[in-house]
């Protein structure tokens, strides 16, 4: 019977169960494998029990399938109370037989061994809870209370063999919990029998962190994530976070959202952030970066937009109480419950723990912008790769919600290391880089803001003084000079010695202007003067032409008078006689 | 009285071979002092040993004072999980008391005296 199962998985795509555990389902490419058993190993409190009780519960609750709980170990009073704290009502479950939970007790002291037997009761009773229940799921948890209870080990493993042979032919979806091996996936070699798929569970030390991680060792027929994956178990149940199934697909909105500074958002390209962008807001400590993340906060609140801040650092008075010294009033907004801090400390929990938490107050507020302040404090409990990996993980969860970010990020200065290095990884998830810099000079330490990176945006490449003062968070420009940027006095000062050399100038061209219009006026003066000669050296030829004239009129009278005197007809005045016929 | 105690064993037998509905064998007046219940699935070898085994025993050790009850879960499979049955066969010495539970074919008779606390004031008589 069984290898019918396995003709038709070559042809057919391998059939899956979907288990519906947040992120299990992603990392197995669709579930457990249908109709075969699959082993769930781990140390103690690794959860496997939970694994396995959550399988039946959501299997029940979201897919309608039937699940029996064969339990070994624990009675069914004890299982309902343990996972009856972690939110299911499988009361409810458990009345409408879509969870049954079989408490098998076994114990050696009780019995007495004599001669060859099997486990035909075993199979009985669990095949009477599968008939009268139309079990689809079967959780067995945990089968190696067997072995120490059974002395015939050869016995117990053929008839484990059958067993799951058996759970096949019946078409049903089996996960067998087993204990961690020291070198081996289990300690009895269950592997042995349960061979389609094996999911191992861990819950180690990292810093005095506890980080639970699964990986899948085996999935014959399938292709599954080959990574560990962090998980926790929440009242939520049992989620895994997988960063590789974050879906590079959400929708970038080109709405724009204002930093909650004029002057920020004129180096923002005039507008300010991108609505669900992420920002990076990294410096050293002092430089204001709460005080940035505060004043963008508080001015989203005054457009009316709701904010979550996160604070790992700081108590929630302590911010208050600090930002009111530089005129931010939180308080009428938190009464408003536009604004809602959530301050813990990093190291109460683990990594993934904090991102859920966060997730689900996000989820419960729905706010449209989410502070994270400091981000940095998140890497004493996970290493860099760790931080970098939830923060991917929050920022694309974010971004499906189009939830503008802001995360603070202490910068430690290190002589000979490039502040960008100390930010390495986080950087990459973000889309605004925002840099404040400490600039020391004159005996003053000046505070300066500078745009790393925006993506989507012209921005500016300015670097400019912030001002925190009473009245809150201001930007001012800076000066540049051929070797310092002046920040500070020295800017005043700079800003006097401009404001001198300026008004030099000016009289400077006012002299300039009255010499030249005295110049101008005098050329003036010469030009007339040169006009007046040529006027009169004009009048001398027209009077020296006039005279002429009239000498010649003179002249030829008198030549007549004389011809006239002396009656001569020469032929010279000939001219002279026409002239007077005439 | 031997007859009288095979005839018994007899109509045991039958019983199991035609996978009967248990049935308490007590034709005496009065109770027998050893009560036990034999778990059987059809009749599988194991468990047809595991009966002449048991019925051997209690022949050898105190005839007449016995009744053997067997009770096959294929007919009663919701006595699996009530009575704890997890391998088979199993014997269970129903009295006196405290319940005692032996698992297996019962081939080895001193296993099955010691398991099954059958000795009670006889180890000394043989």
């Amino acid at each position: 019977m069984p290898k019918k199962t396995k003709k038709t998985k070559a042809p057919v795509m391998l059939q899956k169960c979907l288990t519906g555990i947040t992120g299990l389902d992603e990392i197995t490419f669709g579930g457990l494998p249908k109709y075969r058993s699959t082993l769930v190993s781990g140390g103690a409190g690794s959860g496997k029990t939970m694994l396995g009780m959550e399988f039946l519960i959501r299997g029940a609750a979201l897919y309608k399938e039937p699940g029996l709980f064969v339990a070994f170990e624990e009675t069914q009073e004890e299982l309902t109370q343990n996972i009856g704290s972690l939110g299911f009502n499988i009361k409810e479950l458990i009345k409408n037989h879509l969870l049954v939970i079989d408490h098998i007790q076994i114990n050696r002291s009780e019995f007495a061994e004599t001669g060859s037997y099997n486990l035909d009761g075993l199979f009985i009773r669990l095949g009477c809870a599968i008939a009268q229940y139309k079990i689809k799921r079967v959780v067995l948890d945990t089968l190696e209370i067997l072995f120490s209870n059974i002395a015939n080990e050869l016995m117990l493993r053929s008839e484990l063999q059958r067993l799951f042979r058996w759970f096949k032919e019946k078409k049903i979806t089996v996960l067998v919990t087993a204990e961690k091996g020291q070198n081996a996936i289990s300690r009895y070699g269950l592997e042995e029998y349960v061979a389609d798929c094996v999911i191992l569970l861990d819950n180690r030390m990292d810093d005095q962190v506890s980080t639970r991680r699964l990986r899948i060792a085996k999935y014959r027929g399938s292709s599954h994530g080959a990574n560990e994956y962090p998980f926790i178990i929440n009242e939520g149940g049992f989620t895994v976070t997988a960063i590789t199934s974050i879906t590079l697909n959400y929708k970038a909105s080109t709405k724009r959202i204002s930093s909650g500074l004029k002057q920020l958002d004129t180096m923002l390209d005039g507008k300010g952030f991108y609505e669900g962008s992420s920002i990076l807001i990294s410096g050293p400590a002092g430089i204001g970066k709460s005080s940035f993340a505060a004043t963008f906060a508080y001015n989203s609140c005054k457009e009316g937009k709701k904010a979550y801040y996160f604070a790992f650092e700081e108590s929630v008075e302590q911010i208050v109480r600090n930002m009111k010294s530089i005129g931010i009033h939180l308080e009428p907004l938190i009464k408003k419950d536009l604004l809602r801090f959530h301050a813990i400390n990093p190291n109460s929990a683990g990594l993934e723990a904090h991102m859920h938490d966060i997730q689900k107050l996000v989820n419960e507020f729905n706010p449209s912008v989410v502070i994270i302040d400091p981000v940095t404090n998140l890497k004493t409990i996970g290493n860099i790769n760790q931080v970098q990996d939830v923060l991917a993980l929050l920022v694309s969860y974010f971004k499906s919600k189009k939830i503008t970010v802001m995360f603070t990020s202490l910068v430690t200065e290190q002589k000979g290391i490039e502040y960008t290095k100390t930010n390495e990884g986080i950087s990459s998830s973000m889309d605004v880089w925002i840099y404040l810099q400490y600039i020391n000079s004159d005996g003053e330490r000046n505070r300066a803001i500078s745009i790393l990176k925006s993506r989507g945006m012209a921005h500016s490449n300015q670097l400019r003084e912030i001002i925190i003062s009473k009245n809150g968070v201001r930007l001012e420009e800076v000066y540049v000079g051929t070797e310092k940027v002046l920040t500070g006095s020295a800017r005043l000062i700079q800003a006097t010695k401009l404001e001198i050399e300026n008004s030099d100038k000016e009289s400077d061209i006012k002299y300039k202007e009255r010499q030249i219009q005295i110049r101008h006026k005098k050329l003036e003066a010469e030009i007339a003067a040169l006009h007046e000669m040529l006027e009169g050296a004009k009048d001398e030829i027209t009077s020296l032409n006039q005279q002429k004239e009239r000498t010649y009129n003179l002249i030829a009278e008198s030549r007549a008078k004389i011809s006239k005197i002396r009656m001569a007809d020469s032929t010279k005045p000939k001219s002279e006689k026409n002239k007077s016929g005439k | 009285m031997l007859a009288k105690l095979k005839a018994k064993t007899k109509k045991a037998k039958s019983l199991l071979k035609n996978k009967a509905v248990p049935k308490k064998k007590t034709n005496k007046k009065s109770p027998p002092k050893y009560v036990l219940l034999l778990y059987v699935v059809g009749q599988t070898p194991n468990c047809v040993r595991a009966f002449n085994n048991l019925k051997k025993i209690c022949e050898e050790n105190f005839p007449n004072d016995y009744s053997i009850e067997i009770i096959d879960l294929l007919k009663l499979p919701q006595l699996a999980k009530e009575d704890q049955i997890l391998a088979i066969p199993t014997v269970i010495r129903k009295l006196p008391k405290p319940i005692r539970k032996t698992i297996g074919d019962l081939s080895n008779t001193e296993d099955v005296l010691i398991g099954l606390d059958l000795r009670l004031g006889r180890s000394f008589k043989k």
